[in-house]
């Protein structure tokens, strides 16, 4: 990561989280989506979120890996968070079943 | 608990004064202070989930090698949690920075539809207020402005000083608790798991939307193939795994849900 990489992906990723901000709020006021668009919209967050977490928790060294104290806090954090919807009790039940189950099980 | 000093403006608007439509001909609309005071007061509960995040960004930022002026400038103008570890995670991994800012933006489009929904309500709003307003549009003031909207029937200036007073408050304690996590993160002893803090922080994100079977199979869809393309160029895989998810989302919706409309559209954003 050069510094260079750095600066860029900050302004970039400002640049473009902005326009997205602003779309539909300011430069076609009023207008609204094509309803398939929207309901495929809708979608974005329930399939980034579990595309980007599920390699995190099940592969290692790029090896598929069955590691409990990973696979444990992940369903730990999907349990509290969809039963409480409360995101604070979902971080920190994740990690302390992580951080438990990882030190019984070294 | 969360006072309302509101009370008053929530007085139907017909009652004597004029409709919201009105401020696109008369004096220029301006954010109304009840408002302000108002969406101050709603944002303070959901600080409990924006402060661990933020904490755990700037201790993450740090971690992965960026200075503290680096962490706080990309958390100060993103203002997008999800969407910085993400394009961080991909950088870190070696990845070319285009697919990093890719990634990051990916994960922030639902924002187009948040400002979509948003326009609707905000009919009327000149273009002073929206350049400013589209910089604090995250989920928190998303959410609760449209509960607010919904429950309300509030003359326009509360309803967008309420977005503003929302908007502001998560933002600023959004930074300030960042840098909490830029400078104190380091001391976090490493067995409390702060190394599992990033696929928790996403995972607490997403399981409150897990509601409703095309949201569900969408989700598993996109667990499966991002695990299956995993070994593609970072950012790539994730893009096309939440590409096969959304197109199961939509059949899923038309094939397995009997009740037509049973879940409408984009019903899983706040």
């Amino acid at each position: 990561m050069s510094t260079l990489d750095i600066w860029v992906m900050i302004l970039g990723l400002g640049v473009i989280t902005y326009a997205i901000r602003f779309s539909f709020l300011g430069l076609l006021a009023g207008r609204d989506l094509p309803p398939i668009f929207r309901e495929a919209l809708g979608y974005v967050p329930v399939t980034v979120l579990p595309a980007l977490v599920a390699p995190m928790v099940l592969i290692e060294d790029g090896v598929l890996t069955a590691e409990p104290a990973r696979i444990t806090g992940a369903l730990a954090g999907v349990v509290l968070g969809a039963l409480l919807r409360h995101v604070l009790a979902a971080i920190l039940g994740a990690m302390i079943t992580y951080t438990v189950v990882s030190a019984l099980t070294l | 608990m969360t006072p309302d000093p509101d009370l008053k403006a929530s007085i139907p608007p017909s009652a004597g004064r004029p409709p919201p439509s009105a401020a696109m001909t008369g004096g220029p609309l301006t954010p109304s202070r009840a408002g302000l005071r108002a969406g101050f007061w709603a944002a303070v509960p959901v600080l409990l989930a924006v402060i661990p995040f933020a904490v755990i960004f700037g201790t993450v930022a740090t971690k992965a090698g960026l200075t503290t002026i680096e962490a706080m400038a990309f958390t100060t103008i993103v203002t997008a949690g999800a969407s910085q570890l993400a394009a961080l995670q991909v950088l870190h991994d070696g990845a070319p920075v285009l697919l990093a800012v890719l990634t990051g933006a990916v994960v922030n489009l639902r924002m187009a539809m948040y400002s979509a929904t948003l326009a609707v309500h905000w009919q009327g709003v000149p273009m002073l207020w929206r350049v400013p307003a589209a910089f604090f549009l995250h989920d928190q003031s998303f959410a609760l402005s449209m509960a607010r909207y919904s429950h309300r029937d509030e003359p326009l200036a509360t309803r967008v000083g309420f977005y503003f007073g929302v908007g502001m408050t998560t933002t600023t304690v959004w930074s300030i608790a960042s840098y909490v996590g830029v400078v104190f993160g380091q001391q976090i002893p490493e067995s409390w798991g702060v190394d599992f803090a990033v696929p928790a922080c996403f995972i607490a994100v997403l399981a409150p939307m897990l509601r409703g079977t095309p949201n569900i199979v969408a989700a598993l869809v996109a667990a499966v193939a991002g695990v299956a393309l995993a070994g593609l160029p970072a950012g790539s895989g994730l893009t096309i795994a939440a590409a096969l998810g959304i197109v199961a989302g939509l059949i899923a919706r038309r094939r397995l849900v009997p009740r037509q409309g049973g879940q409408t559209p984009g019903s899983n954003a706040a």
